[in-house]
């Protein structure tokens, strides 16, 4: 799991038919530091974030599948948590 | 899942059996300003996309559920077409 940060979203009208009803969101995967981590991937929302918040995206089928409830279907990737506060050790960052 | 720009299609006349009716797409994975990034790759296609369309795609072993029953060899699918990507105005560059 990675630790993110929701940009934007992205609408699709003609899209597989599991991914109906589900918010796909923009999320910028960060590093530890607060600092961009590769580019902005998407993924779809499980517990209804929104732009600007920080949250858990996982990045594997299955976990994101079982997130979202839509078991075999298209899904790589999904917001499954909105983080509160990420509390490290000195010098962890 | 990532987004992408369609830029062109493959056509095999010699490949897999369960290949056979799927449309083979050249996409240009995308930022989420629209610029290009990293090298492109060959996906099938779920949705009617064609040259030209913004969309998003999914990898994996997800990229084959779409076609299910059908268990079709891809590792890439084109899995929506994009209408709009809303970033918060802060964010646009």
């Amino acid at each position: 799991m990675l630790i993110g940060k929701v940009v934007g979203d992205v609408v699709a009208t003609q899209k597989t038919p599991s991914h109906v009803g589900r918010k796909i969101l923009i999320v910028q995967p960060l590093q530890l530091d607060g600092s961009d981590r590769g580019e902005a991937v998407l993924a779809l929302d499980s517990v209804d974030a929104g732009v600007g918040d920080r949250v858990l995206l996982v990045t594997e089928g299955f976990s994101a599948m079982t997130a979202v409830g839509r078991p075999n279907s298209p899904i790589d990737m999904a917001v499954i948590g909105i983080i509160d506060t990420v509390d490290l050790p000195e010098g962890a960052r | 899942m990532q987004l992408g720009r369609v830029i062109g299609n493959v056509v095999c006349t010699i490949k897999d059996a369960r290949l056979l009716g799927q449309k083979l797409m050249v996409v240009q994975p995308i930022d989420k300003h629209g610029r290009g990034k990293g090298r492109s790759i060959v996906a099938l296609d779920s949705v009617g996309a064609g040259v030209g369309e913004t969309i998003y795609w999914c990898r994996g072993k997800e990229a084959s559920f779409p076609f299910l029953p059908d268990e079709v060899p891809t590792e890439a699918t084109i899995v929506g077409i994009v209408d709009e990507i809303n970033l918060p105005v802060a964010d646009r560059k």
